[in-house]
């Protein structure tokens, strides 16, 4: 295969898309202002990525549609990111679980798509790759803080792995499979380092990549697209 | 003078009811060379810390007072370091003003930071993330400068927690709408520069040097926020609309950011004496309108004043009096959106100290089991 399909680059942009979002939601609200720069930097790296894709995405599609249509004027049911991006910040714990899943995840993933003979694609996939390596250290060194700081940190770290982990196999359907050993070896080492146990249980959620999303994602996209949809056609 | 050695005379001692301090002035910084009733100094070496003579050294060989070395260091347009003797007074007034201004910039992410989830198009949200996230930045660089006069950030923070410290006022008012994103880039941020800039010629050297920095990216985001207002104001009868009824709303809180009048500011005399301060309130209110008001001409938004004219004579515009009862009102705590304002960042300290406590005891397991 030589190049990506529409469908692939659109659900690698609205992962991107998606999760810059729920970023975005904690600038001001950080446990130190150090701590609000770098989730400021995450969301603006995954926002950038998302920005390219789309518009590579639009380039192959060749509708002439623009990074904001595809990020504005798709619905719920279009958006095919993974489950696990759209899912609350919660508590502190529960956002860096959710980051070091996703990161180690994006790891596999631009390390495999950097080398892809579509030369725009790798070329978005190398500079990812870059980014994705600084996120996974921000996102693993926090957990294994949590998983090994205090009492109620790790609880909550625990927390955090427990309730994420349904999301997690959904991250290596069809094509993307064979990221899945290095992630798992990845994760398992983080958890041990951090103290943290796997779980156990295999009930695992899944849909995303078809549209069939969690509740959260309707009111993510309602206030995001809210400006374009009250007044449509116009320029910002 | 370079090179030479002066031996400080004697003084017959009954002359002084202290040990005398000896200085070597060197460029334009009088330097201590040591104390005692009298003294060798060695120009070429510039007494004991570590400055160099230069052409325009002289040595000066006298008594002066911690006081007066440091008065004429200001005078000399030097700049006063932390390590530097301090009036008291001092010390107090740039810990208040830079704490304050950290403040700002931290409590100034909130108004934002409202909109980065809204923003119409990813480069809008691009833009005002990375904006606000340089004011969380810019509160860094000023904890820090602060940090140097002997005070922590925590206890800074502390006091704007308990309402003991201030932050500006502009931000006790709501943002309402995506115009609010361009006013406040341009009216607030503009405000704010013209301030600013007159900081970076302040005599304490570590807030003079943040204020550098921090005036570029300001006025970077001036510019951000005017070009938002100019899309809005080329664009559709309800963009117009949009912009200025923000107009409306943010131009007197601008206009108060620069603070009582002259008449009636109780710190000024003695802040432009220390070169803390050095242009007027009033002064600068006037810059900041006379700038101003050509911008809104060329976006075609009317300022909400009906005074406002341009004075031939004085060569300034005329503008109309600043409700100041509006302003001691929000000063004192009572505007639109302090008690929020306040309460956001208790919350967001609040909730996130379990993670610091998390933080200390990783980092002291770590030191335990290297030790």
């Amino acid at each position: 295969m030589t190049i990506k399909s529409v469908t692939s680059l659109l659900a690698h942009a609205d992962d991107n898309m998606v999760l810059a979002q729920r970023l975005g939601e904690l600038i001001s609200n950080a446990p130190e202002l150090e701590i609000d720069i770098a989730l400021g930097n995450t969301a603006l790296d995954h926002l950038g990525v998302a920005r390219a894709l789309y518009t590579h995405a639009g380039n192959t599609e060749g509708k002439g549609r623009s990074e904001d249509e595809l990020a504005m004027f798709r619905t719920e049911r279009e958006y095919t990111n993974l489950l696990l991006v759209e899912q609350p910040n919660g508590d502190f714990a529960h956002t860096m679980v959710r980051q070091l899943f996703f990161d180690a995840y994006q790891m596999e993933l631009w390390r495999d798509l950097s080398t892809f003979s579509d030369t725009t694609l790798a070329g978005i996939a190398a500079r990812a790759l870059k980014e994705a390596t600084y996120h996974m250290r921000f996102s693993s060194g926090w957990v294994t803080r949590l998983g090994d700081g205090t009492e109620e940190s790790h609880r909550r770290a625990q927390d955090g792995v427990n309730a994420l982990w349904q999301y997690t196999s959904e991250m290596f359907e069809g094509e993307a499979e064979h990221y899945h050993p290095a992630w798992s070896t990845t994760i398992e080492s983080a958890l041990i380092e951090a103290g943290l146990d796997p779980v156990a249980d295999p009930y695992q959620r899944t849909g995303g990549r078809s549209g069939f999303h969690t509740e959260y994602l309707g009111f993510l996209l309602a206030e995001m697209q809210w400006v374009q949809r009250s007044y449509p056609g116009l320029k910002w | 003078m370079i090179g030479d050695m002066i031996v400080a005379q004697q003084m017959p001692e009954p002359m002084l009811e202290s040990v005398p301090t000896w200085f070597v002035v060197l460029g334009r910084r009088p330097v201590v060379a040591g104390t005692g009733w009298s003294h060798r100094v060695d120009v070429r070496s510039g007494g004991n810390d570590g400055f160099r003579a230069n052409e325009r050294s002289f040595a000066y060989y006298g008594v002066m007072s911690s006081e007066e070395r440091f008065q004429t260091i200001i005078d000399a347009e030097d700049k006063i370091e932390p390590p530097d003797w301090m009036p008291e007074a001092y010390r107090k007034t740039l810990i208040r003003q830079i704490a304050q201004h950290a403040h700002s910039e931290v409590i100034g992410m909130q108004p934002e930071s409202n909109w980065i989830t809204r923003a119409p198009t990813l480069h809008r949200t691009a833009i005002l993330i990375a904006k606000v996230q340089d004011e969380a930045g810019h509160g860094l660089y000023l904890y820090a400068a602060a940090e140097t006069l002997g005070v922590r950030r925590d206890e800074m923070q502390e006091l704007l927690h308990r309402g003991k410290h201030k932050y500006s006022s502009i931000f006790n008012y709501p943002t309402l709408s995506w115009a609010d994103m361009g006013t406040i880039g341009w009216l607030v941020d503009g405000a704010a520069i013209t301030n600013q800039v007159m900081l970076t010629r302040g005599s304490y050297g570590p807030y003079a040097r943040a204020m550098v920095r921090i005036c570029k990216e300001e006025s970077f985001h001036q510019r951000q926020g005017y070009e938002l207002l100019i899309r809005l104001c080329q664009g559709s009868s309800e963009q117009k609309a949009m912009a200025q009824d923000s107009v409306n709303r943010w131009w007197w809180p601008a206009l108060m950011m620069f603070g009582p009048h002259d008449s009636d500011s109780t710190h000024t005399e003695q802040s432009m004496k220390w070169k803390i301060k050095r242009v007027s309130n009033d002064d600068l209110r006037q810059q900041f309108v006379d700038m101003t008001v050509p911008q809104a001409d060329y976006l075609g938004l009317k300022i909400p004043d009906p005074d406002l004219r341009w004075n031939e004579e004085r060569g300034h515009y005329d503008f109309g009096e600043i409700d100041w009862e509006e302003f001691w009102r929000v000063v004192k705590g009572n505007g639109p959106m302090n008690r929020e304002r306040v309460a956001h960042k208790v919350k967001a300290w609040d909730d996130g100290a379990w993670v610091r406590e998390a933080a200390m005891a990783y980092a002291k397991k770590q030191a335990h089991s290297a030790a």
